[in-house]
């Protein structure tokens, strides 16, 4: 097991909280991964139905936490999406999982997103494992859900168990005979059972799966094509004021002076409302500032450029980028903190021979989902409903309880569809911003950021410098491999203190190397932040991939060989990496680090890709790039072409996936594919710099992302068969692709790319 | 007083003639199929059609709108749904979806001007739409599916 969780199933098909819900013979399952102590806390009080207020037009239908599979007497099967949908599929991957062992005809499921509740396990959508944490649970609650509709059948018709059969779908046959009575027909009777001990259950083998490993377009696509209110920022609330705040620009800056009145000449604006500064550390409190709260959006953006304020930056104004960077890199530059050590470098590198030695670097990024944060809460008293796109709807009711002096069981979130969220919505700061506003107004408040306020004040990925050395033997193979990695940790949003990584950050792709090198060391260094450090799609392995596989294939090139070839003689015929932790009890044992997995997907990905079989022009070329991230591994080929003025164009990608057994491969497709773009904005274009403590960019248009002209053409994704445990496939795609593209402007242009993004380097 | 057409339907306007035609849609309206993204007619998920053809509504002001035929996502189906939503669907498009009522929008402009799209008639139309999923291929896709649809 994963978890130390313990998955409990009940039948509360008759519980009073259903009422409303479903009618009176509905056959519900409840299924949490925590047990099921809370309960009694909410039970009695009436839970789910429109909330009060809420437009009509959003479905806000909540249902109760905990119930995960439910049977209406017309055959309608329920199923509760827990996790947060954000172009992730998990409203289709996870539901068909548990359909699959109910044997439930998915044209019949109609997919219910759970509200913010602990009791369902983990909540929080990031870290690719929204498969890995909950596919055994899901396929334990469907193949209950299918034995008690199979022992009502049994009973209906008074013959042995035995001899019924969930088969094909929706329906329980009678080997014996042609009867059959369909789930809905059952629905009643299966309600009044016991549910059965896990030891009871039959899972179904692999080949038997239905849904499982098989092709399945999102369950929302029809909803999204035609403009359904389903985001965030398109929740409705009836009397509802909107607000938009001018923050401090620079981190724990507060307001010295105000001038409101111009702005409160602005047709449409109410009021402005000073936000308390944070207390330190920052972490997902709201940054302070001043709202300006007006009867629509238009008139608060207004408003709000009308304020004048004087600002008090603070500490924080210190901070200018292109001198942080200085130091950043002689820090990489010094001996650091030792994370792990396999053999002896030192005295490798002593003996002399030929050394090899690079420094990396990658600046901050912003997340720029497309759909900015935003929030709408309603507080009522000491009760508060928010509607949030939040990958973090637990922390969302932890915050807000906090802020507002709550119980957090006071607070209900209720899950939107995300408009993209890449970790940034994981940190709840502006759904506490609404909450607040919802207080000192005693309205529902939807707070708006802009694109401006997005991308200035983001929780930034971190900026990174990196220094990397080799002591190469005669045939150009290293004997000793030392990799020092400096940037301000997230840790720093949490205890202002931390300047060292985090165990988190060192496990992506930097404790430990998947080469088969005698002596080795990581080490880390320190270094202190100025602005929110938070986590981004694929976090640190960015760029610990983007060092670590820029740096071998320095080295292939250094060895005069072929990169691809190097690269399989660097993983070597395969070993087990001893990893650590790498997650929750259990994981490294559920997930062991084998490299013959990572050498598997490198030989895949270079036939697909005719790896050495072709032959490129001038200007033209292929890299490539390994990577182990979120316990799935992926290879990656990137063919670009880069005219004489450096425009860079791709035409292919090639992408080799090992995520073990996979839920839905469309899904898997749709991320890697993703993770070729997002990369390609990372690669070419992506930095975030800071001036005097200010970010120094604000939209589109100054920070670029990746456009259909700009993106590779094709992306091919081939999956790995597999019957390994699922890992997670959200992220993975992103860290080598980065290396793999600025491999290929190499071996196209022969210009070596040690600092992103490509931009800084000439090319565009 | 302004006077212009929604999705058919006749409107009057009389307030701050600033205000972009995307806040009035979604605020005023409540037509949210049209998306919020940039406000500089960078990103084009605020993607409406004007008299038929695409224009970034987050930069379109309501002082401006006079006589205006304007079409919104939420119209384009309301016969059943539109050859470029089918084809959307046909090859799975969206991730997360904020972007795709405008890329759709986007792809309805280029189709009536240009039926069979080159891949570079594609780039230049679509060049303007942000997708942060990178949906960009199966968008491409989808165009070509919905030209040969419609042909």
């Amino acid at each position: 097991m994963i978890s130390i969780e313990k998955i409990t199933i009940e039948n509360v098909s008759r519980r009073n909280f259903l009422q409303g819900l479903f009618s009176a013979g509905a056959f519900v399952l409840s299924v949490g991964k925590a047990p099921l102590l809370a309960r009694a806390a909410r039970n009695g009080a009436p839970v789910g139905a429109t909330p009060t207020g809420a437009s009509p037009s959003i479905d806000t239908t909540a249902f109760h936490p905990g119930v995960f599979v439910g049977i209406e007497t017309d055959g309608t099967v329920y199923i509760v999406a827990h996790r947060t949908e954000m172009g992730n599929g998990v409203r289709t991957s996870l539901p068909r999982i548990l359909a699959d062992e109910l044997d439930a005809d998915w044209n019949r499921v109609k997919v219910i997103q759970g509200d913010g509740d602990e009791r369902y396990g983990s909540q929080d959508t990031d870290g690719s494992h929204s498969v890995r944490e909950f596919f055994d649970t899901l396929r334990e609650a469907g193949a209950t859900a299918r034995l008690m509709l199979v022992r009502a059948a049994a009973q209906q018709w008074g013959i042995p168990e035995s001899q019924c059969v969930a088969d094909p779908v929706h329906v329980v046959s009678d080997k014996s005979s042609a009867r059959k009575l369909g789930y809905g027909e059952l629905a009643a009777l299966a309600a009044k059972l016991p549910v059965p001990k896990k030891e009871e259950l039959k899972l179904k083998s692999p080949q038997e799966w239905r849904y499982i490993g098989k092709p399945a377009p999102g369950a929302d696509v029809s909803d999204i094509c035609s403009g359904k209110p389903l985001f965030g920022m398109d929740v409705r609330v009836d009397g509802m004021l909107y607000a938009a705040i001018a923050h401090p620009p620079v981190l724990g800056g507060k307001v010295k002076s105000l001038d409101d009145s111009a702005t409160l000449r602005v047709t449409g604006v109410k009021k402005t409302i000073p936000i308390d500064p944070f207390t330190t550390p920052h972490a997902f409190q709201p940054l302070g500032g001043v709202a300006v709260i007006a009867d629509n959006t238009w008139a608060a953006f207004k408003g709000r450029n009308q304020l004048k304020i004087e600002w008090d930056n603070g500490s924080h104004a210190v901070y200018t980028s292109s001198e942080y960077k200085k130091q950043l890199q002689e820090t990489a530059r010094q001996p650091g903190k030792v994370i792990h050590t396999v053999g002896d470098p030192d005295a490798e590198f002593a003996k002399g021979g030929k050394i090899v030695e690079a420094e990396y670097f990658a600046p901050h990024l912003a997340h720029a989902s497309m759909e900015p944060p935003v929030a709408v809460a309603d507080v009522q008293g000491d009760t508060v409903t928010v509607w949030s796109p939040t990958q973090n709807p637990v922390g969302v009711q932890e915050e807000v309880a906090k802020a507002l002096g709550l119980k957090k069981e006071n607070v209900t979130c209720h899950v939107t569809f995300l408009g993209g969220g890449f970790g940034r919505k994981s940190k709840p700061d502006y759904a506490v911003e609404a909450a607040v506003l919802s207080k000192k107004t005693g309205k529902p408040v939807k707070v708006i950021w802009s694109r401006e306020d997005d991308i200035k004040f983001d929780y930034f990925h971190s900026v990174a410098a990196l220094y990397l050395k080799a002591a190469l033997d005669e045939t150009g193979k290293p004997k000793a491999w030392l990799q020092r990695s400096v940037f301000p940790p997230i840790g720093s949003t949490f205890d202002k203190d931390a300047v060292y990584s985090g165990a988190g950050e060192m496990s992506q792709g930097w404790n430990v190397s998947p080469f088969d090198i005698p002596n080795f060391r990581s080490e880390n260094g320190q270094a202190t932040a100025h602005i929110r450090i938070g986590w981004l799609r694929s976090v640190a392995n960015i760029y610990h991939a983007f060092a670590v596989q820029s740096f071998a294939n320095e080295l292939a090139y250094a060895a005069n060989r072929d990169p691809c070839d190097y690269l399989l003689t660097l993983i070597g015929s395969g070993h087990m990496v001893d990893a650590g932790a790498q997650g929750p009890p259990g994981t490294a044992e559920k997930y062991p680090y084998d490299t013959a997995r990572l050498r598997r997907v490198a030989e895949l990905v270079a036939e697909k890709a005719n790896w050495g079989k072709r032959t490129f022009g001038k200007g033209s070329g292929m890299g490539i790039a390994v990577h182990r991230s979120f316990l799935t591994y992926v290879a990656t080929v990137v063919e670009v072409e880069v005219d004489n003025a450096g425009a860079i164009r791709i035409p292919h990608v090639y992408t080799a996936v090992d995520t073990g057994i996979v839920a839905n491969p469309e899904m898997v497709r749709q991320q890697f594919e993703g993770a070729a773009v997002f990369g390609t904005s990372i690669a070419r274009t992506g930095e975030i710099t800071a001036t005097n403590g200010s970010i120094d960019q604000s939209n589109f248009f100054d920070y670029p992302v990746a456009r259909m002209n700009d993106a590779p053409y094709q992306v091919d994704v081939h999956i790995v068969e597999s019957t390994a445990p699922p890992a997670g496939v959200g992220e993975p795609g992103v860290p080598p692709f980065v290396p793999a593209l600025c491999n290929a402007v190499f071996a196209a242009t022969g210009k070596r790319v040690r600092e992103l993004p490509l931009a800084r380097n000439g090319f565009s | 007083m302004i006077h212009f057409k929604v999705n058919g339907n006749a409107q009057t306007f009389d307030g701050d003639p600033e205000m972009p035609l995307l806040w009035y849609l979604r605020d005023l309206l409540g037509l949210t199929g049209t998306k919020f993204g940039c406000g500089m007619a960078l990103c084009g998920a605020c993607t409406v059609l004007q008299n038929g053809k695409a224009i970034r509504s987050c930069t379109k002001q309501m002082g401006t709108v006079a006589g205006l035929e304007i079409t919104t996502i939420e119209a384009i189906s309301a016969h059943g749904p539109h050859a470029v939503q089918k084809a959307w669907a046909d090859v799975n498009v969206p991730q997360c979806g904020y972007c795709q009522p405008g890329q759709i929008m986007q792809a309805v402009s280029l189709l009536s001007s240009t039926p069979k799209p080159s891949d570079d008639d594609i780039d230049s139309a679509m060049a303007g739409n942000i997708c942060r999923c990178g949906t960009y291929q199966r968008i491409r896709a989808a165009i070509k599916e919905a030209a040969k649809e419609r042909a």
